[in-house]
């Protein structure tokens, strides 16, 4: 591993103002000297293998701003601070009973000890797990722009259907942003160049011929929260993980789904799918093919079958599209049956 | 927990060596008290060590560390507390779990510097000062919960937090929520029903 030298900012002004000082405006945050570290458990790994290598880490932990550590459930909706432990805001009861797709994709990521660990804003910006972008020794447009992606012709099983390009088709494998990015959640940044919001759909970036550019934040940016929007309907929501293993396991597909129903009829529908694409992944097209019908096995496969309409199959991976529609039809039958 | 017996007809054993080896390496890299009462100086050059000052098993130690050490790496090669177990050192198969602060982490992912002030617990602190085990500790003996034991300190470790957070309610609840610890020799429902004898006396450890 690279060396680096270790710094505790101790509010979010004077880590932005370190960041500023070690980094450039054309730095990427994922290949920048200086980088932030909270749970640590994406970036300590990246350090090892040697995919991830700043000189400077500055610890976010020891912010003082209270924020960053609470979740907090208002009228508008409920803000979760950044620093918050993917542990804690899967066990927050109001989280469970108002958004359980929240929770739900919470609870079935990584494991007991890493959601004791990973901070919330970390997990969103958790990297790919692509087997030749953790292995420096392959090709990777990601990790080494222009140098050529191996995993085009190589054993690509675990690869991206949905958002891929030619330069890249590393899969996304969070679970937490997908049901951020169906709730129409935004992320609060601050930076050297003042605070903004960003819609969560606007946070991550498609490979495009620039996969080494994965969001749409500035190397001196830090994330201070996520908010989520009051909806009262999204107690009718759920996120199913299908795996190879039962737990502990990334996703080869998921859904994220919220239903707005009267009766059976959909007022409004709310998809995102995991596992299969390189962002997160809203299926705008399975949403509206939905709206104003009754939901139902027909209705819900011809969601699927447009949510998968683009999808752009390889060698190992083809199955993805079949696994993905099932999940997801499976996804939007089990949540119109919620009991709410 | 009683010592292997490995000993050899000389009477050295594998245990005294290492454990002599890592004492004597990490002697000069402890800090005097005079110096631990003196501000710590920030880290300016790369390659620095970084005084980090560690509360394992309710005993204050101050390491002079790389910044690059993780928190399992100091336990094990700095502070000479080889229980807690490196396997994939990669956040795979958490047999590195121990509890800082009372929950459970993995240690292999985690800066040492960054647990600075920390209370670390493993596996050696479990046991109460005149021996007797702890409750998690003599369940995996009677459930006969392991085979070759590599494994066995991470998931006492994280079976000691999976309770304390309320997720050992049911056996499924269990085999979901104890999923990040790994046992090649797959003693799985051996450790499950340890989990269950030793649940209710380890709320009130």
């Amino acid at each position: 591993m690279r060396p680096f030298v270790y710094e505790q900012p101790a509010d979010i002004s004077a880590a932005v103002a370190i960041a500023s000082r070690f980094t450039t405006s054309d730095d990427q945050p994922t290949r920048a000297n200086a980088q932030f570290i909270a749970g640590g458990t994406n970036l300590a790994d990246y350090m090892k293998l040697g995919v991830a290598e700043p000189n400077r880490l500055l610890d976010l932990n020891r912010l003082k701003e209270s924020g960053l550590r609470q979740i907090r459930v208002t009228d508008d909706g409920i803000r979760f601070g950044a620093l918050v432990r993917m542990g804690e805001a899967a066990d927050h009861r109001e989280v469970k009973e108002r958004y359980p797709v929240i929770a739900d994709s919470l609870r079935l990521a990584a494991s007991g000890q890493i959601r004791n660990m990973a901070s919330l804003a970390g997990n969103i910006l958790q990297r790919t797990r692509c087997e030749y972008f953790r292995e420096t020794s392959w090709q990777c447009n990601k990790r080494v722009p222009g140098s050529g992606c191996a995993a085009m012709e190589g054993f690509n099983r675990q690869h991206a259907v949905l958002g891929d390009s030619d330069a890249c088709i590393a899969t996304y494998h969070g679970d937490f942003a997908q049901a951020l990015i169906a709730l129409d959640a935004v992320v609060h940044a601050e930076g050297s160049r003042g605070a903004r919001k960003i819609p969560f759909a606007k946070l991550h970036r498609q490979p495009g011929d620039t996969p080494h550019i994965e969001t749409d934040l500035a190397a001196d940016e830090i994330i201070t929260a996520i908010e989520v929007p009051a909806m009262p309907w999204a107690r009718r929501s759920l996120y199913l993980k299908i795996r190879d293993r039962e737990s502990y396991a990334f996703a080869l597909a998921s859904a994220a789904v919220a239903l707005d129903l009267d009766g059976e009829t959909v007022r409004e529908a709310r998809i995102a799918l995991g596992g299969v694409a390189t962002v997160p992944w809203r299926a705008g097209a399975a949403e509206q093919s939905l709206q104003g019908k009754k939901l139902d096995e027909t209705s819900a496969e011809a969601a699927a079958d447009a949510a998968f309409a683009q999808a752009q199959p390889r060698q190992h991976n083809a199955f993805k599209i079949e696994l993905g529609k099932r999940t997801l039809v499976r996804a939007l039958l089990e949540t119109r049956d919620m009991k709410v | 927990m009683s010592q292997p017996s490995v000993a050899s007809n000389n009477g050295f054993s594998r245990r005294r060596f290492m454990a002599g080896t890592v004492s004597a390496a990490a002697a000069p890299l402890l800090a005097s008290t005079a110096q631990a009462e003196a501000p710590v100086i920030p880290q300016t050059k790369l390659r620095q060590p970084v005084v980090t000052s560690l509360r394992i098993n309710e005993q204050p130690y101050e390491l002079s560390l790389d910044t690059r050490t993780s928190l399992l790496d100091a336990l094990r090669d700095h502070a000479g507390l080889t229980g807690t177990k490196k396997g994939c050192d990669h956040g795979q198969c958490g047999a590195c779990t121990v509890l800082v602060d009372g929950k459970r982490v993995l240690s292999c992912l985690s800066f040492a510097v960054m647990n600075d002030g920390k209370d670390i617990t493993t596996v050696e602190g479990l046991a109460s000062s005149d021996g007797k085990l702890h409750p998690m500790q003599q369940a995996f003996i009677d459930q006969d919960a392991f085979q070759c034991g590599y494994c066995t300190p991470g998931q006492i470790l994280s079976a000691i937090g999976c309770v304390n957070e309320g997720h050992a309610e049911s056996e499924n609840d269990i085999r979901e929520y104890m999923s990040g610890n790994i046992c090649r020799c797959a003693a799985y429902p051996n450790i499950v029903a340890a989990i269950l004898q030793a649940r209710d006396e380890t709320k009130g450890a």
